[in-house]
C-alpha cells in the first residue's frame, strides 16, 4: 500500500533548481580557475594576438613603437611595372618559405613514422617480463631527459667529419669508403639531424605506446595461442587494433611537435638549407635579418597550420576531453 | 530525530527520469530500509535525502521544514558509505574527528565524543591506526564511528555491508541492529538490494521498482500482504510459487503465488503433482524442486533430511490460508 | 640432445636479448661518449677512442674558470625551480575546478588549454619580445620565469587534472557531508593524498623549464644571465676552427649527471607522469 499525502504544512511551490551545494561548487570552481586563466592570457593569449598583429604590419625591432598597418603585404603582394609585367612578393611566394615548409613536411613525416615503428618495437620488448627491465626502462628515459641541446653537440661531437667516431667506425667496419660530413654537406644533414631526433624522441614514443599496451588483459594472448595464432598475426591482429588510441595520441603529440622543431636544428645544422624548418626561418628573419613584421608573419602562418591540424584531430577523432563522469 | 517526508519526489538525469515521483513518510527513530533490484532508484532516493544530488521536482521535508537546497552539511545527517570512504591518510581519531573540528569544535568535546563512539563500537583500541592497518570490518565501523560522533538527526547507509565477506556481514548486521537500539531517537534510512538484511533490520520496508515505490510497510505486512506480484516475488527467499494458466484457474486469478514453506507434500494425489527435478540440502533445511507444469520448476521446504530421489513423482497442497491471487495486472486479489 | 624447439626457444631468447642490449647501447653510448671525450685532453681528443685510455680534468677546469658557467648552472636552477613552484600553485586547484566539478564549458576549457600547449613558440616570441622589453625584464631570469608558464602551465594543470579525476569519488563526499568547502577538500583531503603526482608534474615540469632554449636564446643577451642551454650551444673557441670539444663535452657531463641520477631515482613516477599526460587525455 503506498502513502500519499498531501503537499506538506506551509511548503511553498516547490522550485526545482541548483541546491547550495552546487552552487558553492561552481563559485568555487570559477574562482581556482581565474589566476591560471589570467595568467595564461597575458602569457601566451595577448603575445599570439600581438604577434599576428605585427605580421599585419612593417615593424621593425629597432622602432617597435611606430608601426604601420600594412595589411597583406607580408604575405602577398602584387605590383604592375610600366611594362605590363606584375611582379608577385611576399611570403607565398617566397621560395625560402616554400623551401622551409618542405622541410619541416618531409622532417615531421619521416620522424614521426620512424619514431612510431621504432617506438613500438621498443614498447614491445619491453612488455616482455624480463630481469632488468627496470633498468632498461631507466636507460631509454636518458636520451629523453638530456637537454636537446646537449644531444645536439654530443652528437655533433660523434658526427663530426674529422675526428668523429661514426666515420671512424663507418670506415673500420667497411659501411663507408671516406668521412662524411654529416651535419655540412646538404645531401646528409636531414639525416644527421633525423638520426638525433629519433635517438631522443624514440623512448617518449614507446613509454606512451607500452602504457598503451599495458591496458591490453593478458588473457586475450593467451586464448590467441591456445587457439594456435602465430604471434606474428596476434601483433596485426589483436595488439595493433587495441594499441590504437595510445599510439593515435603519441603520433599526434609528436607529429604538432616535430612541426614546430627549432633547438635541434638550430645547434646542429645552423645555416642549412636542407634543415631550415619554418621556425628557424622565422627566428632568422625575426632577429638576424631584421626583418621583424616577415618573421611574424612566417611565425603566424606556422601557428596557423598547426591549430588546423589540431582542430582536424580533435574534429576526426572526436576525442572526448568532458572529464569522466564528474 | 527527524520526520522525513517526500512529496512527489522527481530525479532525472538529462532527459533520463530515476525517481518519478515518490511520495513516503518516514518516521521519527524509525528504521527505514530502501530496497529493490539494481536500477530502481534506491541509492539515488538514499542521495538526495543526504543533498548530495539536486532534486529535480518535488519537495524533501525535515520536520516540517523545506531542505531542497540546503547543502548536506546543514541538514544534520551523516553517511556510511558502501566503500567505507575513510580519509587514508588521517588515523581514526582524525577521520572520527574531521566533522567536528571543520565546525571548529573544542578539542575537550571533541574528544569526549569520539571516544565515547569508539566505546560504543569496539574501536577504542585502534585511535591511533591509520585505515589502512585495519580489517574491512573495523574500517566498516570507523566509518560508522565517524557518523555518531557527529550527532546527527539522520542516518544515511548506502549499502554498508556489500564489501563485507559473508560472515561478517552477519556480525555486522547483528551490530546495527544494536546500534539502532541504543540510538533509538535517530532516524535512520538503510539502502541495500539484499532482502534479508531488509527483513531482518527494518522497522518498516520501503520496496522500489524503475523509480517507483511499490509498497510500503513492516517486513510481515510486506511477508503476509504482498500489494504486487512483483513485491510478492522479491521478498522471501527462496522466492514465491507463481503459477498460470491451468493451474490457476481453479482459484479464479490469473495467477496464483505459494510460498515454498507453504506448500504440503501430500501423501497421494493432490491439487499439484510433478516430477522431482532437482534437490538441494542445506542441512537444516532440504528444497524440492518439481516439475508441475508451471514455467519455472515449484520449490517445496522441508524440514531436515529426506528419502526423495530425482525422478519420484510428488504431490504438493497449498496451506489454505496462505495462498496469494494476482489478477492480470499483477493486482492482488483480497 | 637439445630438441629443435629448445634451440628454437634458445634462438628467440638470444635475439631478444640481443635487441634489448641495441636498445641499452644505443641509448646510452653518447652519454657514455661524452663522459669519455670530457676526460681526455689536448691531442688525445683527436683520437678515437671507445674506452677510456688516458684521463685528465683539464676540461673541467676550463669549464669551471672560464666564462660563467657556474652562474649559468645557477641561472638555470633558479628559473625552473620558480617556474615550477609558480605553475604548480596556480595548477592545484584549477585541476580540482577542471577535474572535479562540472560546470558549462568545461570541455572547452580543457580543450584551450591543451590547444595553448600545442602554441609553436616562434608564434608567440615576437609578442613576448615586446611584452618583455615593455615590462622591463629583459635580460633578466624573470623573463624566463614569465615565459616559461606558457608551456609549464598548461602541462602542469593537465597532469593534475588527470590526477584529480582518479581520486575516489565517496571521500569527496564523505567530506561534504562532514562539511568541508572546495578549499577545505583540496587542502586537507586531496593534497595529502596527490603528493606522489605533485612530485612527478614537477619533476616532469622542471625537466622542461630546465631544457627549453628559444626564449633563454631571445630573452638573454649577456653571459651572467644565461642559462645552461644556451651556454652550452654557445660555446666557441677563439677562432672558428677551434670548436672546444672538449669543454663542451665537460660541460654537458657536468649539466646531464645530475638529470640522469634524478631520471634513474624517479624513473617510476616519470613513466607515469608521462602516461598520465598522453594517454588517459
Amino acid at each position: 500500500m503506498t502513502i500519499r499525502h498531501p503537499i506538506g504544512q506551509g511548503a511553498t511551490i516547490p522550485r526545482p533548481g541548483r541546491s547550495e551545494l552546487m552552487a558553492q561548487r561552481v563559485a568555487a570552481a570559477r574562482l581556482f580557475l581565474v589566476p591560471m586563466l589570467v595568467v595564461l592570457a597575458i602569457v601566451a593569449g595577448w603575445p599570439l594576438l600581438r604577434s599576428i598583429y605585427f605580421s599585419f604590419t612593417n615593424a621593425s625591432l629597432n622602432d617597435l613603437g611606430n608601426v604601420e598597418f600594412v595589411g597583406f603585404a607580408n604575405y602577398l603582394s602584387w605590383r604592375t611595372l610600366k611594362s605590363g609585367r606584375t611582379i608577385y612578393t611576399g611570403l607565398l611566394v617566397d621560395a625560402a618559405w616554400w623551401n622551409a615548409v618542405w622541410n619541416t613536411i618531409r622532417f615531421a613525416a619521416v620522424s614521426v613514422s620512424l619514431e612510431a615503428v621504432l617506438g613500438m618495437l621498443v614498447a614491445l620488448v619491453l612488455n616482455a617480463e624480463f630481469r632488468g627491465r627496470g633498468l632498461v626502462r631507466a636507460a631509454i628515459l636518458i636520451p629523453w631527459a638530456i637537454p636537446t641541446i646537449v644531444s645536439a653537440r654530443r652528437w655533433a661531437w660523434m658526427l663530426n667529419d674529422q675526428f668523429g667516431m661514426i666515420n671512424d667506425l663507418g670506415m673500420k667496419l667497411g659501411l663507408l669508403s671516406e668521412k662524411v660530413a654529416w651535419t655540412a654537406s646538404p645531401e646528409t644533414a636531414m639525416v644527421a639531424v633525423l638520426i638525433v631526433d629519433i635517438w631522443k624522441t624514440t623512448p617518449f614514443m614507446a613509454l606512451l605506446i607500452l602504457a598503451g599496451l599495458q591496458m591490453i588483459p593478458k588473457d586475450i594472448y593467451e586464448a590467441a595461442e591456445i587457439d594456435g595464432v602465430h604471434p606474428v598475426r596476434q601483433f596485426f591482429r589483436i595488439t595493433l587494433p587495441l594499441v590504437r588510441p595510445a599510439l593515435m595520441v603519441a603520433i599526434i603529440f609528436r607529429l604538432l611537435d616535430a612541426l614546430r622543431i627549432f633547438d635541434l636544428i638550430f645547434v646542429l645544422t645552423p645555416n642549412s638549407e636542407a634543415t631550415r624548418t619554418m621556425s628557424v626561418l622565422a627566428r632568422e628573419n625575426l632577429f638576424d635579418f631584421d626583418k621583424f613584421a616577415y618573421g611574424s608573419a612566417q611565425s603566424t602562418l606556422l601557428f596557423l597550420i598547426i591549430a588546423a591540424l589540431t582542430t582536424l584531430y580533435i574534429w576526426l577523432g572526436k576525442v572526448n576531453f568532458e572529464g569522466n563522469s564528474r | 530525530m527527524a520526520n522525513i517526508q517526500l512529496n512527489n519526489l522527481r530525479k532525472s538525469f538529462g532527459s533520463f527520469e530515476v525517481i518519478k515521483g515518490i511520495d513516503l513518510e518516514i518516521r521519527k527513530g524509525e528504521f527505514m530500509v530502501f530496497v529493490g533490484p539494481s536500477g530502481c532508484g534506491k541509492s539515488t532516493l538514499l542521495r538526495l535525502v543526504a543533498g548530495l544530488e539536486d532534486i529535480s521536482a518535488g519537495e524533501l521535508l525535515f520536520d516540517g521544514t523545506l531542505v531542497n537546497s540546503f547543502a548536506p552539511s546543514r541538514r544534520g545527517i551523516a553517511m556510511v558509505f558502501q566503500s567505507y570512504a575513510l580519509y587514508p591518510h588521517m588515523t581514526v581519531f582524525e577521520n572520527m574527528a574531521f566533522g567536528l573540528k571543520l565546525e571548529k569544535s573544542s578539542k575537550e568535546k571533541i574528544r569526549e565524543r569520539v571516544t565515547k563512539a569508539a566505546d560504543m563500537l569496539q574501536i577504542g583500541g585502534y585511535l591511533e591506526r591509520l585505515p589502512k592497518q585495519l580489517s574491512g570490518g573495523q574500517r566498516q565501523r570507523v566509518a560508522i564511528g565517524r557518523a555518531i560522533v557527529r550527532d546527527p538527526k539522520v542516518f544515511l547507509f548506502d549499502e554498508p555491508l556489500s564489501n563485507l565477506d559473508a560472515a561478517l556481514r552477519v556480525a555486522t548486521r547483528i551490530e546495527i541492529a544494536k546500534l539502532h537500539a541504543a540510538m533509538h531517537n535517530v532516524t535512520m534510512i538503510y539502502v541495500t538490494h539484499d532482502q534479508v538484511e531488509a527483513m531482518t533490520l527494518a522497522d518498516r520496508i520501503c520496496v522500489l521498482k524503475d523509480g517507483y515505490v511499490e509498497q510500503v510497510g513492516t517486513p510481515m505486512e510486506l511477508y503476509d500482504k504482498p500489494a504486487s506480484k512483483f513485491v510478492a516475488g522479491f521478498i522471501g527467499s527462496p522466492k514465491m510459487n507463481f503459477m498460470t494458466g491451468a493451474l490457476s484457474e481453479s482459484f479464479g486469478a490469473h495467477t496464483v503465488g505459494v510460498r515454498p514453506e507453504h506448500l504440503l507434500i501430500t501423501a497421494d494425489k493432490s491439487i499439484w503433482q510433478g516430477k522431482l527435478v532437482h534437490i538441494e540440502n542445506l542441512g537444516s533445511d532440504t528444497f524440492l524442486y518439481l516439475d508441475i507444469g508451471a514455467e519455472e520448476a515449484v520449490a517445496v521446504r522441508l524440514a531436515g533430511e529426506n528419502r526423495y530421489r530425482p525422478g519420484d513423482t510428488v504431490h504438493v497442497a497449498p496451506m489454505e490460508d496462505k495462498i496469494h491471487r494476482f489478477d492480470a495486472a499483477d493486482k492482488p486479489i483480497f | 640432445m637439445p630438441t629443435l624447439s629448445t634451440l628454437a626457444q634458445l634462438f628467440k631468447s638470444a635475439a631478444f636479448y640481443f635487441a634489448v642490449l641495441l636498445i641499452v647501447l644505443f641509448s646510452v653510448f653518447p652519454f657514455y661518449y661524452a663522459i669519455l671525450t670530457s676526460f681526455k685532453s689536448g691531442t688525445d681528443l683527436f683520437r678515437v677512442d671507445y674506452w677510456p685510455r688516458s684521463f685528465s680534468l683539464a676540461n673541467f677546469v676550463t669549464v669551471f674558470t672560464s666564462g660563467n658557467f657556474p652562474r649559468n648552472l645557477w641561472n638555470s636552477i633558479f628559473v625552473a625551480v620558480l617556474t615550477v613552484v609558480l605553475s604548480l600553485f596556480l595548477a592545484i586547484t584549477a585541476a580540482y575546478a577542471l577535474g572535479r566539478v562540472r560546470f558549462r564549458g568545461r570541455g572547452l576549457l580543457l580543450l584551450t588549454i591543451l590547444a595553448v600547449s600545442m602554441f609553436p613558440h616562434i608564434a608567440v616570441l615576437s609578442g613576448l619580445f615586446e611584452l618583455i622589453r615593455t615590462l622591463g625584464l629583459y635580460n633578466s631570469p624573470w623573463a624566463l620565469i614569465f615565459s616559461y608558464t606558457i608551456f609549464t602551465l598548461p602541462f602542469t594543470v593537465w597532469v593534475l587534472t588527470t590526477f584529480m579525476r582518479e581520486l575516489p569519488l565517496e571521500i569527496e563526499e564523505a567530506a561534504i557531508v562532514d562539511g568541508a568547502t572546495p578549499w577545505v577538500i583540496i587542502t586537507k583531503v586531496f593534497m595529502p593524498l596527490m603528493w606522489p603526482a605533485l612530485v612527478t608534474t614537477g619533476i616532469l615540469a622542471f625537466i622542461g623549464a630546465w631544457n627549453e632554449f628559444l626564449f633563454a636564446l631571445t630573452f638573454t643577451s649577456s653571459d651572467e644571465t644565461r642559462t645552461v642551454p644556451v651556454a652550452i650551444a654557445l660555446l666557441t673557441g677563439s677562432t672558428e676552427f677551434e670548436t672546444p670539444w672538449g669543454a663542451i663535452m665537460a660541460a654537458s657531463v657536468i649539466v646531464t649527471v645530475p638529470l640522469v641520477v634524478l631520471v634513474l631515482i624517479f624513473q617510476r613516477k616519470i613513466v607515469s607522469g608521462l602516461t598520465a599526460g598522453g594517454v588517459k587525455g
